[in-house]
């Protein structure tokens, strides 16, 4: 009975493995029928050489970086500082911070354009960089949920009222406690939630296409649109990115255990 | 003939040996308990019993058939786990119902029973609590209730006390015992703590390294014991090394010699009487009825233990004593 | 347009002792979390709020039901239940396809390392969503696709002409699948971490065998996750844009896909219309959460 409990096993896993790497392979065949004659990385020179590329990814990865270190400096002091003196409003806070994933991010931005249009109280789709700041700021609403749980998990794992205690009464100031006693600490959670972040921000379309930004989301739906072997090679790299953005949480999860423990 | 006999039965996880040439006989009715320090294979060996791991090799038989083989469910052995393991999703009636169920009773034969158990465990009004209402008491009365009305042929308690507290754990022990006296059930507890095996058991096997140190009545495995494991195990023997031996009592031994604290006499330091031991009180512990020594003598740290009967008997460190040790009350171990 | 597992994890109420300091409230202390809720106001809550208002009112901002009204029109009420349908598939398949793949992992005495691979796997797949997926697809399933092309040369199926179209109800539920039923892995698989094994050999010991285990205990306790799940990846569906409207452009009137229309092109004519469609999405992704939260507190209960 065992056994074939373990052939229902392995047949599911097969299916599974099979359903998830087929489109890999067939993506990844199809990106290299650029040249007529035979198997090339052709489509992949043609896609980093174009300029379109560079300046939409580069500007992605850019509005990727500032998104995390501002929902950061957003997230991490408000988790601090809940779980040291307002432990109340948790519930509150939790709530919000999940509203992002009951909300769809079109809805979002919809309200964006109603509320901040150019002849609104604060017109910040009025010019370019305004409206690069609307475009991070929903990011960073997009990643509340990752980032605040992330975080949130991470302080809690190490008893973050009795390590500010017991650094209070060694005499440390607010500055130190923060910076060698509770982020060391919870290094590693950051940083998971900050590679999440990335991935999710790095292809990210909705957002970009409705605030009209030069984001790499909407340049992966013009080039798919107009071209052929192109969107493989781009599928196959933005592939790429998410898995390494995971990889790296795996390592840096794997770290984080045996600090933990001895928290 | 024994009513559960176990030979030579061996348990092996990849190159690790957890359990040796184990051997047992029990008679029906008995209380048996495996005593021994955590991963000792006291709970493998009863895991073997219950049929959730398969011996590497050896037998097992119960009433004279050889169940080794056998499936768990078909065993008719009743197990309570140290974890409870309660279903979440059912409360204690339906808990308590589910092996009548399994067994396809009558609808109306399980609700006697099940009422008659509630009744022999005292839960009377909390039929329908689920067991995240309940005390972690509450929740092994559950479990036992549980284990004990399918009528198993041998009951297994694995550790069954050991999550609760102090009071609950004395309380819940009685009753444990009381149980399995009236309705005569063949019980093999597992613990590793002393004093629970002492005041429960009929018999107890102490085991250290998936291999039995000694076994035998309660009363003798505690006053005899045959190894220095067992008799660090039990008591606070104090343990004397053949060269110690040879210094501070002037005989040979070839193992170790075994005395307990409460058989060393503690006699004034003007004694005279032939055959004492001169020594030093260095500090003493108050253990509420008892207080307990340390002496030294000739360079040797001895534990002794007197009955705190008035503040007065109080021997300040620095007093000199002579100690008196009778003969009977050395033990050679191994 | 998904969820990692970690933003899912349930943790209990703080204890009294947390609660202590937190009764001295002084203005100082708030200001510690102004920032964030600032924050919140400015770029979640008051943009939905406009938009919930918005839906009641006409043009001239006076009050009106007439956009509810109009969203039960045969055209837009189809686009719901298409959605409603795409989001039901993908959600159905994803939870039973999900959870036989997590079951088979982590109980099916499979080795030691299929499970940490998945779990990996898992992580990018449910982040490998939008416009990537719906490229790989069309590689896949498109009409020039290597599967489409493999059946036909080599086992003479013609898929298209089988009336299988990627760009169609099926196509892009098999193509949301692949977000979804990894997203299901990573939220099962603690609910299936937490079927201790002593209930199994509880069962076993009280006379039950493997399909008493599955009927009685271990299904009944993961049915609210289960639940839970299906309804999350419901919601998660129905709030997707990118892969939609990267695979079938907009031929596929969904929801979402319409919502995208009307902010571009203002293709319904009507803004207050389209502030009404936003809410209905609202309505329906905030209900399946609710229940979604409510399942899982009930998966909760005694799980001490």
């Amino acid at each position: 009975m065992k056994s074939t409990s373990r052939l229902g096993a392995w047949v599911a896993i097969a299916i599974g493995t099979l359903y998830f790497v087929l489109p890999l392979i067939a993506t990844f065949e199809f990106s290299l029928k650029m040249n007529r004659d035979g198997y090339s990385f052709e489509a992949y020179k043609v896609v980093l050489a174009d300029p379109g590329f560079q300046a939409t990814f580069g500007y992605s990865t850019l509005m990727a970086v500032l998104t995390i270190i501002v929902g950061i400096l957003l997230v991490v002091p408000t988790a601090y500082w809940i779980q040291l003196k307002l432990p109340r409003l948790r519930p509150l806070v939790e709530f919000i911070t999940l509203l992002p994933l009951v909300i769809p991010a079109i809805v979002i931005v919809f309200g964006y354009l109603k509320l901040y249009n150019s002849s609104s109280w604060l017109p910040l789709t009025g010019n370019e960089r305004a409206t690069d700041l609307l475009l991070m700021c929903s990011y960073v609403t997009l990643a509340l949920p990752y980032l605040y749980r992330s975080v949130d998990a991470g302080l809690r794992a190490i008893d973050v009222r009795t390590l500010t205690e017991a650094a209070e009464s060694l005499g440390a100031s607010w500055p130190s406690i923060l910076l060698q006693v509770i982020f060391p600490n919870v290094k590693s959670a950051i940083l998971s939630g900050a590679f999440l972040t990335f991935a999710v921000v790095i292809g990210e379309f909705t957002m970009a296409s409705l605030l009209g930004r030069p984001a790499f989301g909407p340049y992966l739906q013009l080039i798919g649109a107009n071209r052929a072997y192109e969107p493989s090679a781009l599928a196959i790299i933005a592939f790429m990115v998410t898995w390494a953005s995971m990889g790296l949480i795996q390592v840096f999860a794997r770290n984080a255990r045996p600090a933990r423990k001895t928290a | 003939m024994a009513y559960l006999t176990i030979n030579n039965l061996h348990k092996r996880f990849d190159d690790h040996v957890v359990v040796h040439d184990f051997n047992m006989s029990i008679e029906q009715g008995e209380f048996v308990t495996f005593l021994g320090p955590s991963g000792c294979g006291k709970t493998t060996v009863l895991r073997m019993i219950a049929g959730f791991e398969t011996p590497t090799s050896g037998r097992i038989c119960v009433g004279g058939e050889d169940i080794t083989q056998q499936a768990a469910q078909k065993r008719g052995i009743g197990m309570v786990f140290q974890s409870y393991a309660l279903f979440p999703n059912m409360n204690v009636t339906q808990n308590i119902g589910f092996g009548l169920k399994m067994r396809k009773c009558p609808a109306d034969d399980i609700k006697r029973k099940v009422a008659e158990v509630i009744k022999l465990v005292e839960l009377t009004g909390k039929e329908n609590h689920y067991p995240h209402e309940l005390s972690g008491g509450q929740r092994q009365r559950v479990a036992l209730a549980r284990a004990l009305v399918v009528e198993p042929r041998i009951l297994l308690l694995d550790e069954p006390l050991s999550a609760l507290d102090a009071r609950i754990r004395k309380n819940l022990r009685e009753q444990i015992r009381d149980i399995q006296r009236r309705l005569g059930l063949t019980t093999i507890f597992v613990t590793h703590d002393q004093e629970e095996a002492l005041t429960m058991s009929d018999r107890i096997f102490v085991m250290n390294q998936g291999r039995v140190e000694q076994e035998g009545r309660a009363e003798i495995v505690y006053t005899e014991p045959a190894t220095e494991f067992v008799a660090r195990f039990m008591g606070n023997y104090n343990l004397l090394g053949a060269a110690d031996t040879n210094r501070l009592l002037g005989l040979n031994i070839s193992g170790h010699l075994a005395i307990r604290p409460e058989s060393i006499h503690v006699l004034d330091g003007h004694s005279q009487q032939d055959g004492t031991l001169a020594g030093t009180i260095r500090q003493h512990q108050l253990l509420g009825n008892i207080i307990r020594y340390q002496i030294e003598s000739a360079g040797i740290t001895l534990q002794v233990d007197r009955l705190n009967r008035t503040a007065s008997d109080l021997m300040p460190a620095g007093t000199e004593v002579r100690l008196q040790i009778s003969r009977d009350d050395m033990r050679e171990v191994r | 347009m998904s969820t990692s597992p970690d933003s899912l994890t349930h943790h209990p109420e703080p204890g009294a002792g947390q609660i202590r300091k937190g009764l001295t409230l002084s203005s100082l202390n708030w200001l510690g979390v102004a920032p964030f809720f600032l924050f919140a106001l400015l770029f979640l809550i008051l943009p939905t709020a406009t938009l919930m208002i918005g839906a009641f009112q006409d043009a001239d901002g006076h009050f009106t039901l007439g956009n509810i009204a109009r969203l039960f029109d045969d055209s837009i009420l189809s686009a719901y239940w298409i959605s409603f349908e795409v989001s039901a598939a993908s959600a159905l398949g994803g939870t039973l396809i999900g959870l036989a793949l997590a079951l088979a992992a982590i109980q099916g005495g499979l080795p030691q390392w299929i499970r940490p691979t998945l779990m990996t796997f898992s992580g990018v797949a449910s982040n490998f969503a939008g416009i990537p997926l719906s490229f790989a697809f069309l590689s896949t399933l498109g009409r020039m696709g290597l599967v489409t092309v493999l059946l036909r040369n080599y086992a003479d199926f013609d898929l298209y002409g089988s009336g299988f179209s990627i760009l169609s109800f099926l196509g892009l539920t098999l193509t949301y699948l692949y977000f979804q039923i990894p997203l299901m892995v990573l939220i099962v698989t603690p609910a299936i971490d937490g079927l201790r094994a002593e209930w199994r050999e509880a069962c076993e010991s009280l006379g039950g065998n493997s399909v008493a285990y599955w009927w009685h205990i271990a299904l009944p306790i993961l049915w609210p996750s289960i639940m839970g799940s299906a309804l999350l990846l419901f919601a998660n569906a129905f709030g997707a844009v990118a892969t939609a409207y990267a695979l079938t452009g907009s031929s596929l009137n969904i929801v979402p896909i319409l919502l995208y229309a009307q902010i571009r092109g203002d293709v319904l004519h009507d803004q207050n219309l389209g502030y009404a469609l936003a809410l209905g999405m609202i309505v329906v992704t905030g209900l399946s959460n609710a229940g979604y939260i409510w399942l899982r507190s009930r998966a909760e209960r005694g799980r001490e």
